[in-house]
């Protein structure tokens, strides 16, 4: 219990931090780039509840993210919606898209079960470039709600932003931590073998694709607002896929510490080589980091400092 | 106001764009059908053939074809070579599952950013004869040659593959690593060098693949995607390595996306391929012939 608290509190400064940095009023771009660091800090450790606890990869991550943003499209246009109305909402309507992949394991593991993940985003991306409704596929403009509770709005998002991370990192240890998380690691070992032991591989699963899918539409929820201009090949982008599964791997996947040290790391190095060299670069540093990690450090950073300690 | 001419020309665009898609998923049919190894790279060594294609095409004037035939030699070696780093890296370590297939997403990955940054996100295409011309078959439905080429050299393909896995000694044993690796190992075979074979054939497959599918429309580095569905969608209805199989499903699927694209939209006809994936996962993953 007192663990508990003390893991609250240091979240609480983690958030009263990141209000401090919104107040400093550093060189703009910073907050621009950090927004896009601490979102990626989000989608790695929800990608990791699911593919790093319970050993199910899923390539459909830009799915669940583009359907978060354009739920908060549909109800910014529709209602007017506020911001937390909108993460809510993203978040619950791409938690149920998770519960619907969560039952789809039923039939479907391994590589056949990543493959399904791929074909359901591109099945939703067909159907919002047939959304006029939210833009189509020629896209749709947003407007940012006038006058924030602070600073300007990228600012405020950042801020915003900072809290997702702290709440999906809190989420994930606690999974860690608790029997779910013993749970999902023995399914991840061995499903027949767990099942076998009376471990409740289905209502696990569930959980872990819904909370994950939840998450993942949490990050995109406030898109709209820091993009002002959303599209679907921007909403589906394969880089989210990709970067999703690269930072746990980079990070290490059995720890939540993981997917957020891999997240900082290439989601920092994405930024600089952005600025620096080229956006295509960026992807190919991500894509060479990814394949040399799987295959020269399978266990990633922590794996790496592990070994170094225990040698 | 329902057109029968338009109904015979989708029919038959859609059967011949299926001897197409047979080629296309010849090579994962063999590496995920038979190998049980989730290459998703697959499609981006088709563009990669594609783009190869076009440089020879461009540069000499080579034909399409020819030029896919040309770099298979090549492509079997970097097949070969990518699976001796799978198989050193992961599935000796029995570790394929999870981290074989982040692997393979992120050479997906890399070939295709590689392309973007050598050649831009322009359309590019390739000159033949045959190009742009077509035959009429009268009452209004006609067939484009590069339609007609692309399904002649896919159909050709097939039968090839399907003789040299049944009539060869190589092609049996690759039969047999699929069945049963120990007893192959008992025979006194090595399973991981009839591997490595069968693993370069499948991406020399892709070559001439790249090169059909430049023929037919013009590429870029990002077509590879719209190709991973389709490959999987019918392997797995053709049922996994069943080369009969995989052509017979390639034909149902694109008359079905023929069908689509004339009467919905070509917006839609991705979504088929995504769509029969799902259904054929989540209903019959052993595919309509499985073993």
């Amino acid at each position: 219990m007192r663990r508990t608290v003390g893991t609250l509190l240091v979240g609480l400064a983690v958030i009263a931090a990141g209000v401090l940095v919104a107040t400093l009023r550093v060189n703009p771009y910073l907050y621009f780039a950090g927004y896009v660091i601490l979102q990626y800090v989000v989608i790695a450790t929800a990608w990791n509840i699911l593919g790093g606890y319970g050993g199910y990869v899923n390539f459909g991550t830009p799915a669940f993210f583009a359907l978060g943003a354009y739920t908060a499209v549909f109800l910014i246009r529709s209602i007017k919606a506020p911001l937390p109305v909108l993460i809510l909402a993203g978040g619950l309507v791409a938690a149920l898209l998770g519960l619907g992949i969560g039952y789809l394991t039923l039939r479907l593991r391994g590589t056949f079960f990543s493959i399904a993940t791929l074909a359901l985003s591109v099945v939703l991306q067909t159907v919002i470039i047939n959304w006029e409704y939210v833009g189509g596929s020629r896209g749709i403009s947003v407007i940012r709600p006038s006058g924030p509770p602070f600073g300007n709005y990228v600012v405020f998002l950042f801020t915003v932003m900072v809290a997702l991370a702290v709440i999906a990192v809190l989420v994930a240890r606690f999974i860690e931590r608790s029997w779910i998380g013993r749970g999902l690691a023995a399914l991840r070992d061995n499903e027949e073998a767990a099942e076998c032991m009376g471990v409740p591989t289905l209502r696990l699963k569930l959980f872990a694709t819904t909370v994950s899918g939840f998450l993942l539409g949490v990050a995109g929820a406030p898109f709209p607002y820091y993009v002002t201009f959303v599209e679907p090949n921007s909403a589906f982008a394969l880089d989210y896929a990709v970067n999703a599964l690269a930072m746990p791997m980079i990070g290490g996947t059995t720890s939540w510490i993981g997917p957020v040290i891999g997240a900082v790391l290439l989601g920092t190095a994405q930024q600089l080589a952005t600025v620096t060299i080229s956006s295509e670069m960026n992807l190919f540093i991500v894509g060479v980091v990814l394949v040399a990690f799987v295959v020269l450090a399978p266990e990633g950073i922590l794996g790496l400092v592990r070994k170094l300690r225990g040698h | 106001m329902f057109s029968w001419d338009l109904l015979a020309n989708a029919v038959v665009a859609g059967l011949l764009l299926g001897g197409f898609y047979a080629a296309v998923s010849l090579g994962i049919s063999l590496i995920f059908g038979l190998l049980d190894i989730a290459n998703i790279a697959q499609p981006a060594f088709v563009i990669l053939g594609a783009y190869a294609t076009y440089v020879t095409n461009t540069a000499y004037g080579l034909d399409p074809i020819l030029a896919g035939v040309l770099f298979t030699p090549l492509f079997y070696l970097v097949g070969a070579g990518v699976y001796r780093i799978y198989y050193g890296a992961f599935e000796r370590r029995g570790d394929e599952a999870l981290r074989g297939l982040v692997f393979f997403f992120g050479v997906l990955f890399i070939i295709e950013v590689s392309l973007s940054m050598k050649f831009g996100v322009d359309y590019r295409l390739v000159q033949a004869p045959y190009i742009g011309k077509s035959i009429d078959l009268g009452g209004g439905v006609g067939i484009a040659y590069r339609y007609l080429v692309p399904c002649v050299v896919g159909v050709a393909m097939t039968l090839v593959l399907y003789l040299f896995l049944g009539r060869t000694f190589y092609g049996r044993a690759i039969m047999a690593v699929s069945q049963d690796q120990l007893a192959l190992r008992l025979m006194g075979a090595n399973p991981v060098q009839i591997k490595t074979i069968a693993f370069g054939i499948g991406i020399a497959a892709a070559s001439l693949a790249g090169a059909l599918l430049i023929s037919i429309a013009p590429v870029i580095p990002s077509t590879d995607r719209d190709y991973i569905g389709r490959m999987f969608a019918i392997t797995v209805l053709g049922g996994m390595g069943s080369i009969g199989g995989t052509l017979l499903a390639a034909v149902i699927l694109g008359v079905i996306e023929s069908l689509m694209s004339t009467f919905f939209g070509p917006s839609w006809s991705l979504a088929v391929s995504f769509g029969i994936l799902l259904a054929a996962l989540a209903v019959r993953p052993a595919g309509l012939f499985g073993r």
